[in-house]
């Protein structure tokens, strides 16, 4: 395993040593130690790596990854694995806003609570949060799954387009053109999959399913065919 | 942008290393507010039938010694005063409206920072290390401490519209966002009598929560009616004598992370503030929840109060 101490190195050298092409060389594990809340540590990752950052972590932590498995000892700052491609970011504590924003794909775990914004934008990242979601979360998701194993907050899935949604507990108030859907055996199985994923353990059967009623403009059969830019009314 | 912090200590003992403990604390945050800084520290408090009147003069050679000799002669109440750099501590009995008078009419180039019997604010324009360092920031003792570094947006670079904002008796505030209801707010607030020396819209904020004690209501239910009251965004941190508190705006536009030990309780715009307390690696970190108001008072008691 390849250690690297940011009390004694710049974030810049982390970020660069992961980018090498020789970063998967005499293996592919990574230990970063004395994170200390710093901003953008293992962004831009573009390789089978395993990354543990031990501590906390400040501000788009994981970012854009791609291929990497990067797992954070502690808590996370805002847009923690925002617009990830591929792969699997961890958190085994809390994390700040907009974490897995307009995500493309691959996995986000959060062990603990995610708070708002949760998941805003998401283009087909999944995401799994053990604890509660704040307010506004999956806002305009398009595509992906969010599962939350606690509450989601207010206006969940406002404005959602096809992102499928997962909730355990209780949600607060469900945003606009988000509805509650029945729940089929095709559900619970993907929920299944998704949380033997995550490593949660948690029943499919004790969680509800929201998505978009389709009901917002674009989505109107009417509507199909139309040039952007056509007049409406 | 601007950063806040603030530190409460539960534990005593820690008291004599307040300063030490929270200047790392302020200097993590001078990228987010490299125009200005300040600190409003609690401690050293007087009898009740005193307070503490901490002043500031932007003239380096100012003569505190002859303002001092002509107050106890004009107030007739012998004082008892330090100087630390470009302020002055100056406890006194004469009680705050005459001192306030006397120092309009005879001190007119000196800055009144606060009152009460615990707070002293120091604070200026330049990079949060050279106030911290001009201050002596890390020798200080008390029992709590908040600061700000400041990005300017809504009013002028200037020692008057650095923060802490106090518009009364040991309380103040720090905040980091910005209000847009701030002029008619001010001009509803002197109408019940409160008066401003700035511009700024945290004063604004300052005076408002006053009004509000003023009436009667608790720091709790303060913080709960700005939420209703006070429109934009904000984090705000308020330091009273025995007290500390944090409130986010209900959309949660700025950040906060709080961290809490058997030691203490810290407040910041960002963890990277908090990496060098003590004990910080088994402390519960987590982010203050929006529109939902979190007081600590007296010490060892800890409570967590539910807003909107």
């Amino acid at each position: 395993m390849k250690k690297l101490s940011l009390a004694e190195h710049s974030v810049r050298e982390l970020n660069s040593a992961l980018h090498d092409p020789r970063a998967m060389d005499d293996g592919t594990e990574w230990y970063v130690s004395d994170p200390d809340g710093r901003h953008a540590l293992a962004c831009g990752l573009n390789d089978e790596l395993q990354v543990t950052i031990d501590g906390h972590a400040g501000y788009y932590c994981a970012g854009m990854n791609q291929h990497a498995t990067v797992v954070i000892n502690g808590t996370v700052g805002v847009g923690v694995a925002e617009n990830m491609m591929s792969g699997l970011v961890r958190v085994r504590g809390n994390a700040s806003q907009s974490a897995g924003a307009t995500g493309h794909g691959g996995l986000l775990v959060i062990e603990g609570n995610a708070s708002a914004r949760c998941g805003i934008s998401m283009k087909g990242i999944d995401i799994v949060v053990g604890g509660d979601v704040g307010h506004m979360s999956a806002f305009m998701g398009q595509a992906g799954r969010l599962v939350v194993c606690g509450d989601a907050g207010e206006a969940f899935g406002d404005s959602i387009y096809e992102a499928r949604l997962y909730v355990r507990g209780q949600v607060e108030s469900l945003g606009a053109d988000c509805i509650e859907k029945p729940m089929r055996e095709e559900h619970r199985e993907e929920l299944r999959g998704l949380l033997a994923h995550a490593d949660m353990d948690f029943d499919p059967g004790e969680f509800r399913r929201y998505g978009s009623a389709r009901k917002l403009y674009n989505f109107h059969v009417d509507n199909a065919g139309i040039e952007q830019g056509d007049s409406h009314e | 942008m601007c950063g806040i912090v603030g530190l409460y200590l539960k534990d005593p003992s820690l008291e004599p290393r307040l300063g030490e403990l929270f200047e790392p604390m302020l200097l993590a945050m001078a990228d987010r507010g490299p125009d200005s800084a300040g600190f409003a520290i609690y401690g050293d408090e007087v009898p009740a039938d005193q307070l503490k009147f901490t002043l500031q003069s932007e003239e380096p050679g100012y003569d505190w010694e002859g303002l001092v000799t002509a107050m106890e002669r004009d107030l007739g109440n012998p004082l008892s005063w330090f100087r630390n750099a470009t302020a002055v501590v100056i406890k006194s009995g004469s009680g705050e409206e005459r001192v306030r008078e006397w120092l309009a009419r005879n001190a007119p180039g000196v800055s009144l920072m606060s009152v009460g019997r615990s707070i002293e604010i120091l604070k200026g324009v330049g990079h949060p290390r050279l106030v911290a360092d001009r201050f002596s920031l890390s020798g200080m003792k008390g029992s709590h401490i908040i600061g700000h570094t400041r990005m300017a947006t809504e009013s002028a670079v200037s020692m008057e519209g650095s923060h802490p904002f106090t518009t009364g008796l040991d309380l103040c505030l720090v905040h980091n966002g910005s209000l847009s209801n701030h002029n008619r707010l001010r001009l509803e607030l002197e109408r019940q009598g409160m008066t401003f020396e700035t511009e700024n819209d945290s004063e604004v904020a300052a005076a408002y929560l006053t009004w509000k004690l003023r009436e009667g209501e608790t720091l709790t239910q303060a913080l709960e009616s700005a939420i209703q009251d006070l429109d934009g965004f904000y984090t705000f941190t308020i330091g009273t004598r025995d007290g500390f508190a944090v409130l986010r705006d209900p959309i949660a536009c700025k950040p906060a992370v709080l961290a809490e030990t058997d030691a203490y309780v810290a407040m910041a715009s960002e963890y990277r503030a908090l990496a060098r307390l003590p004990g910080i690696a088994g402390a519960r970190v987590w982010e203050p929840e929006p529109g939902r108001v979190y007081v600590w008072e007296n010490a060892q008691q800890a409570s967590e109060e539910t807003g909107t």
